[in-house]
């Protein structure tokens, strides 16, 4: 993971953001009022499996939105392979997309389109490629996953995990350099869990992708990913190897990892004192 | 000033505002889906497949109400008409109502409740579920791939459910005229062929329904692609579109009408 580079150290900065595939520079984000992202300085190493992780409302999502250039940031920069989200034209960021892939939390598969037209979809709109081809590629991108079988199947008939997976092949359809996974343990049963962590670390390592995984699961995750990084209030508040940070004494890693109903992350939501809601209070 | 005329100015500033703010959100929009809709020439499947989902699914409707239409004109018509010993004018009265009136505005209203609600609500139900962002971030632009073929098969389809109405209307209004009142068939058609007017009537008809298709489109499209996320949201945008559909065709004929055929 790479940590903040000291201002002064130029060439090392060039060195080891030539190493980044995607970079936060000082990037702020908010909603109206309500602030997202603060100062993020972060970057994600080409090849490597990357966790992101924090509660609820930690800016997670947003960090996923901001790299797809779906949003943009209000400050700072954000590169992809070098080169800025922010200002590129619409044919740039559609090109640098297609470099990418995305698993969404439900799936996000097109309800009217079969297993088979759903991954086929990516490829039918990039390439011109004859119908032969195109069978052949579809079917070892659901072989992949497992479901080559189902390729006949309804978004409908599937299972949870199952529509993920095919989410998942669809994701890398056009053998993309990035793939983002945005929650993809939520909801799942232990089995298909196993199953998606399984091919997330299967994918990091034969493809050679970069993977960022923004997830709150810290069981399935840490034995996967490579490195691991705490988003807490759009903050990073601690980084590393998934080792480092069960050793950690930061108070929120600690709180997370360990599943402390109270800590850094309060129970209550802040609000009056009870006893004065309550008509208690003197 | 008291309080509650000050709060009374406020609400009318706040949608006032909202209004306008809205309004300038779809033009930007529109023209957006405008730039974009080369892709949906090219590939002409896209643009079949959503004239059958606009048009095609919409023929039962159209056929059934301007049916129905026409056979009320000419009964009511025909009632009318008798009084002033004119009886064999009422096919011409059944023309001019359906071609210049009621054919446009009618299947427009039909149009927005049939086509216009399932448009909004597959383009929102596409945002809440995250396929048109899985989309952007497959490289797929979703105004060229979903929202511009939707809106030219619904532009495109409205004026010929139109034009069928008006037929299927007439042809209503020659069922019971001639069919069963027993209006002589000569002069019913004859009188129709003379005093219905290519340009005048016909043409004026066909400018309003192209019109109607482009406000109740833009409309859907704009409705479905700006709706909250949620089922909630979803919900609401259809029912506008239904209603502002209606509320803009109705507006829009009076202003056409009267430019067309009062020579203001």
């Amino acid at each position: 993971m790479s940590a903040r580079m000291p201002a002064h150290h130029d060439k090392l900065k060039g060195k080891v953001q030539a190493q980044q595939l995607v970079e936060f520079d000082r990037v702020d984000f908010s909603y109206g009022a309500n602030s997202i992202l603060r100062n993020l300085t972060v970057g994600f190493p080409r090849g490597k499996l990357v966790a992101i992780m924090g509660g609820s409302g930690s800016g997670k999502t947003t960090l996923l939105r901001l790299i797809g250039g779906q949003i943009k940031a209000q400050q700072g920069v954000v590169r992809f392979d070098g080169e800025e989200l922010s200002t590129m034209s619409h044919a740039r960021l559609y090109a640098a997309r297609r470099r990418m892939g995305m698993l969404f939390q439900r799936g996000a598969l097109f309800t009217d389109l079969s297993v088979f037209e759903n991954v086929a979809f990516p490829i039918r709109e990039h390439l011109q490629l004859p119908e032969a081809m195109v069978r052949d590629l579809v079917l070892m991108k659901l072989h992949a996953v497992g479901l080559r079988g189902a390729h006949k199947l309804m978004p409908v008939e599937l299972s949870g995990g199952m529509a993920r997976r095919v989410a998942l092949a669809r994701a890398i359809a056009l053998d993309p350099d990035l793939i983002m996974y945005d929650e993809p343990f939520a909801g799942l049963d232990p089995i298909s869990m196993a199953v998606i962590a399984n091919l997330i670390k299967r994918l990091n390592l034969a493809l050679g992708v970069t993977s960022i995984v923004v997830t709150h699961d810290v069981a399935e995750s840490f034995k996967i990913v490579d490195f691991v990084c705490f988003l807490s209030h759009g903050e990073i508040v601690a980084q590393g190897t998934p080792e480092q940070m069960l050793a950690s004494d930061e108070p929120y890693v600690r709180q997370f990892v360990e599943g402390h109903i109270d800590g850094p992350v309060r129970f209550h939501y802040p609000g009056s004192p009870y006893d004065a809601d309550l008509g208690l209070g003197s | 000033m008291s309080t509650a005329v000050v709060r009374g100015l406020r609400v009318v500033g706040r949608l006032t505002v909202d209004g306008v703010w809205r309004l300038g959100a779809a033009s930007r929009f529109m023209g957006i889906v405008l730039l974009r809709s080369a892709t949906t020439f090219r590939r002409f499947r896209l643009l079949v497949n959503e004239v059958y989902f606009a048009g095609a699914l919409s023929l039962i409707i159209i056929v059934v109400s301007g049916l129905f239409v026409g056979l009320v004109l000419g009964l009511q018509g025909y009632e009318t008409l008798k009084r002033y010993g004119s009886a064999e004018a009422v096919g011409t009265l059944v023309a001019l109502s359906l071609v210049r009136e009621l054919g446009p505005v009618v299947s427009a209203l039909l149009f927005a409740s049939r086509a216009g609600s399932a448009i909004t609500a597959e383009i929102g139900i596409m945002k809440s579920t995250e396929q048109l962002s899985a989309m952007e971030m497959m490289a797929v632009d979703p105004y060229s791939r979903v929202v511009a073929p939707m809106f030219w098969g619904g532009f495109i389809s409205m004026p010929l459910l139109a034009a069928i109405f008006s037929a299927m209307g007439i042809f209503g209004g020659y069922l019971i005229a001639v069919v069963v009142i027993g209006v002589d068939a000569g002069a019913f058609w004859s009188q129709m062929q003379s005093n219905v007017d290519l340009w005048d009537d016909i043409f004026n008809g066909v400018i309003k329904s192209i019109v109607f298709g482009f406000a109740v489109t833009a409309i859907a499209v704009f409705e479905g692609y700006d709706a909250p996320p949620t089922a909630e949201g979803v919900s609401h945008a259809v029912t506008r579109t239904v209603v502002t559909s209606a509320l803009a065709v109705l507006a829009l004929d009076f202003v056409l009408t009267a430019f067309m055929f009062t020579g203001i």
